[in-house]
């Protein structure tokens, strides 16, 4: 399997790159990783008449510590995201997460920007930049914009990207004192895609739940925050019985796509499960 | 649409060749420069028969463009082995019999090769993860584990001795 061919930009800053979104329009495509890119191409679901290699773009790659803020630049490959300092010392559920996305290989490629701005609700940065409230650095003609991480992702393969933004960077706070933290992920074997997953960070004070997300991966169009299951424990000391409520409420929600990985139910009720272990784990951690 | 020059280190040499954009890497290895090692497997970046190593990571061949390597430094299992001495891993791939069809081998190989420098004296645990981009539908992956495990006593031997 051969891409359809292209013409190949290799831009060495962002605003080399944006100039060149801008001029070459819809017609162009931004190539990160190329995982999930190039094997679109290969089976022509998607057919760019050009290629923004972004890979040559030093800023673009890395994790700094500006302020309270912590700063992952987009083109941050996976494997990069599981060794930084930074991120295993302040939003340790990254690293964890990154560790169960595809194989040693693929993660030397993939990259935490490309994995949130292609849109695929079976990635699962996106549950994990919901579940760190993450903002997205967003470089167009206009300038550099912020977007949340709750007002970024909009379907299926649909993000607030315009055909000319670059998302740039990520960024997080460190995670609250003592904050306990899990993504668990159900995958029919290594470099699949969740058949259900779920990310939860907490942090308790006085015994009570002081701080709680809980996110879904892949149960539907979108990467979910599950409001009414983050509820249900805001506040409260937890027991086992609030935790299958919260699982509960986090499966009303669910919409998952049925295919090989599991009809409706199963994947529905595989979420209720991931999202009581996500919680347990992270309760255990929390201090 | 026109065709880029690029300019790589391939298994020590100096190379430049015209190829087009769309040419993926195993293509370009395979076809353009008759270096067949690298294997076709099931080029969605699954299998990792077509494992290379690009300035010092494991890649896979297939999910990536050859003009993505100008300027780059590519091993691929033929540059393993040097005046026809096996590489380390190459012999205990060899002594333990880490194979049977082959066809995973020459990803395997140079997973192997790069994880091990990655990590020199891993566990079992950890080969198993470190290999886990690469698939065997012949051995139960037993006798590769071995391998790898020979292979880091190997290299680490090496290294005491020329310490």
């Amino acid at each position: 399997m051969i891409p359809p061919n292209f013409e190949y930009h290799r831009p060495a800053t962002v605003d080399e790159a944006v100039g060149l979104l801008t001029s070459l329009g819809s017609e162009a495509k931004i190539l990160a990783g190329g995982h999930s890119l190039l094997p679109m191409m290969k089976l022509r679901f998607a057919m760019p008449e050009h290629l923004v290699d972004i890979n040559r773009i030093p800023e673009l790659s890395g994790v700094s510590v500006v302020g309270d803020d912590i700063v992952i630049g987009a083109m941050t490959t996976e494997n990069a995201v599981i060794a930084d300092p930074i991120l295993n010392e302040k939003v340790p559920l990254l690293p964890e997460a990154a560790k169960l996305i595809a194989d040693p290989q693929v993660r030397n490629r993939g990259t935490i920007g490309g994995d949130i701005a292609h849109g695929d609700p079976a990635n699962d940065h996106p549950a994990l930049a919901l579940a760190c409230d993450a903002v997205m650095t967003v470089v167009g003609p206009e300038g550099a914009r912020q977007i949340p991480a709750s007002e970024f992702f909009l379907g299926t393969y649909w993000t607030a990207l315009n055909d000319d933004d670059i998302l740039t960077a990520i960024t997080v706070k460190a995670f609250p004192n003592g904050a306990g933290f899990s993504y668990r992920k159900l995958k029919r074997k290594t470099g699949d895609w969740a058949t259900a997953a779920c990310a939860v960070v907490v942090a308790l004070s006085g015994g009570s739940v002081s701080h709680i997300r809980i996110t879904l991966t892949n149960l539907g169009p979108t990467a979910i925050r599950a409001h009414d299951a983050e509820a249900v424990l805001s506040g409260q000391t937890v027991t086992d019985e609030l935790i299958k409520q919260a699982a509960e409420k986090a499966m009303a929600i669910c919409d998952p796509a049925e295919d090989l990985r599991g009809d409706v139910e199963y994947k529905t009720a595989m979420a209720g499960q991931m999202v009581q272990r996500a919680i347990a784990e992270a309760l255990s951690r929390a201090n | 649409m026109a065709k880029q020059i690029v300019k790589m280190t391939l298994n020590g040499q100096q190379i430049e060749q015209l190829v087009d954009s769309r040419t993926l890497l195993v293509h370009f290895l395979r076809e353009q420069m008759n270096l067949t090692g690298a294997h076709i497997g099931c080029e969605t970046s699954q299998c990792g028969a077509c494992t290379i190593d690009i300035d010092g990571e494991s890649v896979k061949a297939c999910t990536h463009l050859a003009v993505q390597c100008d300027g780059s430094d590519v091993k691929t299992v033929e540059g393993l082995a040097e005046n026809g001495v096996l590489h380390p891993v190459q012999e205990a791939f060899y002594e333990e019999h880490g194979l049977q069809c082959g066809y995973c081998t020459p990803g395997m190989l140079m997973r192997s090769y790069r994880f091990l420098q990655e990590n020199p004296n891993p566990t079992e645990d950890e080969i198993r993860t470190g290999i886990s981009g690469n698939l065997c539908r012949c051995t139960g992956y037993q006798n590769i584990i071995k391998a790898v495990q020979s292979a880091a006593t190997k290299l680490q031997d090496n290294e005491t001795a020329s310490a």
